[in-house]
């Protein structure tokens, strides 16, 4: 070992990382718990010598030097520890004397998260801050002529319908003549969206699940829950609770098997099956659920071996095309519960979603179409496609939503639009914008992990860690040693807290508009922005 | 806001006492403008009854193209009613050159036509006169229907009324709505004020609809040649009117169900449960949204008024056997039918819709938790 530290290409110092840890060696107890939590091991014990010179300023006073020693906290710079902002060192310190700093300047690091040939992979979100969501306002405002309603006192119908409405004609032809009905849920247009078993830790999976049963049992709103590719706990499967569940296949087909399985003991049918054909977030990317997290029950769950790296391929390889899937697939599903469930696919907003919708338009058996934006998190992708993949999810719900309009089936399919609703805490506001541009419905995940269990992520690439199995909060975990920091009653109260309280703004902002009985679906002369092309594109009044 | 007045009565009014009517109410509205939709006439339209009566406003070049236009159809004038004006219009009031009611004989290619035909035809010119109209300015039609006039005017309604010297011209009517106020929530326009038609049916609203946008563009997307317009947000009752009747074949009280749904627990509990179940999810995008009281006229002379689910607009129904009005305050009713039983005037909640059939014998009410009156 050479004496001198090497100096190699991949070299860094603390100032080339995005985070840098600040530790005031004066107000650390060398408790150690800090280097115990961090979940990358980007900061270890650290031993440093002090060697301190004395000269003094006569002749008979020889110099002299000594030697101290002192115990503290040292940052790992190697490019595989660097430290990713999660701040639990913060979390548990018992006296603030450690916290990760976000770099000011640009990073070095990026140049070097490539070892091995590997390009980065990660979780998270695209890292952008900016949203057009956020600068929509609801702009026609009940005043004088019609006064707002009263967002506390009035009673609101803020349900949605998720399945295959009929034209009104065709639906009393099949009423007279007791044809069959597609299958109609009606539902809370909040939908917590996809998140897959095994990519979710046990105790998350608990906790929204509880969290959803409450609301529905004793808050009276239908919120339903979809399970993402995985599977589904066989006793869920089993329970009176599947009702408020949306069963998802993807192409991996991960679990199909179980699901299939438990079929003949389900108590209840489950709301709807959600066929994923792709992710806004990594359009044309599959799944990927790496080893670390495959233990022995999301294994037996999922029909795998134990450890190994389950990618999910880009498309359903038993699919020739998009019409066949829709013929096939979605019938197939249908048939296995006699027609009673509704059955939706999910696909990424790209510019094929006109196309994608078109056929769905012809498909009796259709039952919605969830879009999924750019801005959507996710479990684990490659970096390049999370940051420069995809299609903002307003224009492109917008388009399809005005292609309805335009061949008078708005609504009979149900548009539900997902991709960073709430990225920046605005929960209701996105989701009231993309309420009035056309969707029946949204879908999140993220703000449900940030809000209900805690997430540390952030679009400043903050921890984004949700891939490898080591998620700071135990929320995207399989190891027990990390799930058990997560009360999964806690997640429930907050999954609780958080429903009524979005529940309560979207009131807020129903009421001044004078909408209280029913969603307002299409609104769109409710909207204004203050950026002429969003307007023009977008088709809502321009405002400054 | 709106203030609206309809009475409909064994004996033919005078437009002027509706007129009347509004101005009692006048601390409701603006004066800014009046609409009048008559039905059942008397008078000189009496013995024409089945003659398609067109009502609009023209300029000199408008009447000539409007003649051109009628007799390349084959349309031969039947009675004529000129409107003569003052020179000055009051304050406010635009000056016009022609008003015209005239009442046609049907082209003779049209005789043997079903009545359904002829209608749909009738309806097709209108929209042709009025396309022809916005283009240059010089046409306004609002009607063109057998026995029906329809009079539309900026200004204050009685003053409007005066200046027009309605009383002198003979207009008398069995069958009478009037609205005082011009449009509330978009530019002034005469097509924006109520009451508003389409194929034989009429309404007039109170209020806003703030779901204007879906229902408009349900609406427009049928693909029915009426479904036009849209200057006002409570355009849409009539074509909602409209389309449950003649598309959807449904009776007068499941339009309360189609715009007012009733909430899933008593939705639960109701006798037709299934059928309104299907209206409520299939005709979703019909549901209005707003503080309104909606009056309007079937073909067959039925006059209504609803409530919106919330209740914000008064309305009151009050009258006596052979002349019942519909309003939106009691000083309205007490200005043409005085000598009615107090006691028994009705104010429709937000579940009810009040009716008068053309006997005009007694109000009906439907509550929307009784059963339909006909199986959809």
């Amino acid at each position: 070992m050479s004496a001198n530290g090497q100096i190699i290409p991949s070299s860094l110092s603390i100032s080339d990382l995005p985070w840098q840890i600040r530790w005031n060696q004066d107000k650390c107890t060398l408790c150690g718990s800090c280097t115990a939590v961090c979940p990358v091991n980007s900061i270890e014990l650290g031993v440093f010598r002090k060697r301190e010179i004395k000269a003094g300023t006569g002749f008979a006073e020889k110099p002299s030097s000594s030697q101290t020693i002192r115990y503290g906290i040292r940052q790992r710079t190697s490019p595989a520890y660097a430290c990713v902002g999660c701040a639990m060192c913060s979390l548990v310190c018992p006296n603030d004397a450690i916290a990760p700093v976000r770099n000011d300047g640009s990073d070095k690091l990026r140049y070097h998260i490539n070892q091995g040939g590997q390009p980065k992979s990660r979780g998270g979100r695209r890292n952008d801050p900016s949203g057009l969501l956020d600068q929509i306002k609801f702009i026609r405002i009940s005043m004088l002529t019609d006064p707002a309603l009263d967002a506390g006192r009035h009673t609101f119908d803020v349900n949605t319908l998720l399945g295959r409405v009929l034209e009104p004609r065709d639906a009393l032809k099949h009423q007279r003549e007791h044809g069959w009905m597609p299958p109609v849920r009606e539902i809370y247009p909040l939908v917590i969206g996809g998140m897959s078993f095994g990519a979710l830790s046990p105790t998350m999976w608990e906790g929204l699940q509880m969290g959803v049963a409450y609301l529905n049992e004793e808050m009276g709103m239908p919120v339903r829950i979809c399970t993402g590719e995985g599977g589904c706990p066989p006793r869920l499967l089993r329970s009176r609770f599947l009702k408020y569940v949306i069963l998802q296949i993807a192409s991996g087909y991960f679990g199909w098997d179980e699901i299939i399985h438990a079929i003949p003991e389900m108590k209840e049918d489950p709301c709807a099956i959600e066929i994923k054909y792709g992710q806004g977030a990594k359009p044309g990317d599959g799944g990927l659920l790496m080893w670390h997290k495959v233990n022995k029950l999301i294994a037996a769950i999922r029909g795998v071996p134990e450890r190994v790296s389950l990618p999910s391929p880009p498309t359903h390889q038993t699919q020739y095309s998009i019409e066949e899937s829709v013929a096939k697939m979605i019938q197939s599903m249908s048939m296995a519960w006699g027609f009673r469930v509704p059955v939706y696919p999910k696909i990424s907003a790209t510019s094929t979603s006109l196309a994608v919708l078109n056929n769905l338009t012809r498909n009796p058996y259709a039952a919605g179409l969830a879009i999924d934006g750019e801005d959507g998190g996710t479990g684990a992708a490659y970096n390049v496609s999370m940051n420069h993949m995809g299609h903002p999810i307003a224009s492109n719900l917008r388009d399809c939503y005005l292609n309805l309009v335009k061949v008078g089936k708005q609504n009979e399919i149900p548009l539900f639009a997902g991709g960073g609703v709430g990225k920046n805490g605005n929960l209701a506001a996105n989701a009231a914008a993309l309420i009035m541009m056309g969707a029946s419905g949204v879908q999140t995940g993220k703000y449900i992990m940030q809000a209900a269990a805690g997430c540390l992520g952030s679009e400043q690439d903050r921890c984004n860690i949700c891939n490898i199995g080591l998620c700071p909060k135990g929320i995207a975990s399989q190891d027990p040693r990390i799930y058990r920091r997560l009360d999964a009653e806690k997640v429930a109260e907050r999954v609780v807290d958080l429903y009524l309280a979005f529940d309560m703004e979207l009131r807020k902002i129903l009421a001044p508009l004078g909408r209280s009985t029913s969603l307002p679906i299409g609104m769109s002369d409710a909207l204004g922005i203050n950026d002429y092309h969003a307007a023009e594109r977008l088709g809502i009044r321009y405002v400054v | 806001m709106c203030r609206l007045f309809a009475v409909t009565s064994d004996t033919p009014l005078s437009p002027m006492k509706a007129l009347e009517a509004l101005d009692a109410m006048r601390e409701g509205h603006d004066g800014s403008g009046v609409g009048l939709f008559m039905r059942d006439l008397g008078g000189p339209f009496a013995a024409i009854k089945g003659a398609p009566i067109l009502s609009g406003i023209f300029t000199d070049a408008g009447l000539k193209k409007l003649d051109t236009l009628m007799m390349d159809i084959g349309f031969m004038t039947k009675y004529r009613m000129g409107i003569q004006l003052p020179e000055t219009p009051p304050a406010g009031t635009p000056s016009r050159d022609i008003y015209l009611i005239r009442a046609y004989d049907y082209p003779r290619a049209w005789e043997n036509l079903a009545e359904e035909e002829k209608h749909r035809r009738l309806l097709k010119v209108r929209l042709e006169l009025r396309e022809m109209g916005e283009a240059d300015g010089d046409m306004i039609v609002f009607s063109f229907w057998p026995d029906v006039i329809m009079i539309k005017e900026i200004g204050d309604p009685l003053t409007v009324g005066r200046y027009m010297d309605l009383d002198r011209h003979g207009i008398t009517a069995r069958i009478i709505m009037a609205q005082g106020r011009q449009n509330t929530n978009y530019a002034i326009n005469l097509y924006a004020c109520h009451p508003f038609f389409l194929e034989g049916f009429a309404t007039m609203t109170n209020g806003e609809n703030t779901a204007f946008i879906p229902v408009k563009e349900f609406l427009e997307s049928r693909g029915f040649d009426g479904y036009i317009g849209f200057q006002s947000d409570s355009e849409v009752f009539v074509h909602i009117l409209h389309y449950i009747s003649t598309f959807l074949d449904l009776p007068l009280d499941a339009y309360k169900h189609i715009i007012t749904p009733l909430p899933d627990e008593a939705l639960n509990s109701h006798p037709d449960a299934s059928v309104l179940r299907i209206l409520k999810q299939s005709c979703r995008r019909l549901i209005i949204d707003g503080p309104n009281c909606i009056i309007g006229n079937l073909p067959d002379g039925t006059l209504f008024m609803g409530q919106d689910s919330k209740k914000l607009r008064p309305g009151i129904v009050g009258g006596k056997p052979g002349i019942w009005a519909f309003s939106s305050e009691v000083c309205g009713l007490d200005t043409v039918i005085p000598d009615r039983d107090k006691s028994k005037d009705f104010q429709p909640m937000h579940l009810d819709m009040a009716m008068v059939g053309p006997d005009r014998k007694e109000v009906k009410v439907c509550r929307q938790t009784d059963r339909l009156s006909r199986q959809a």
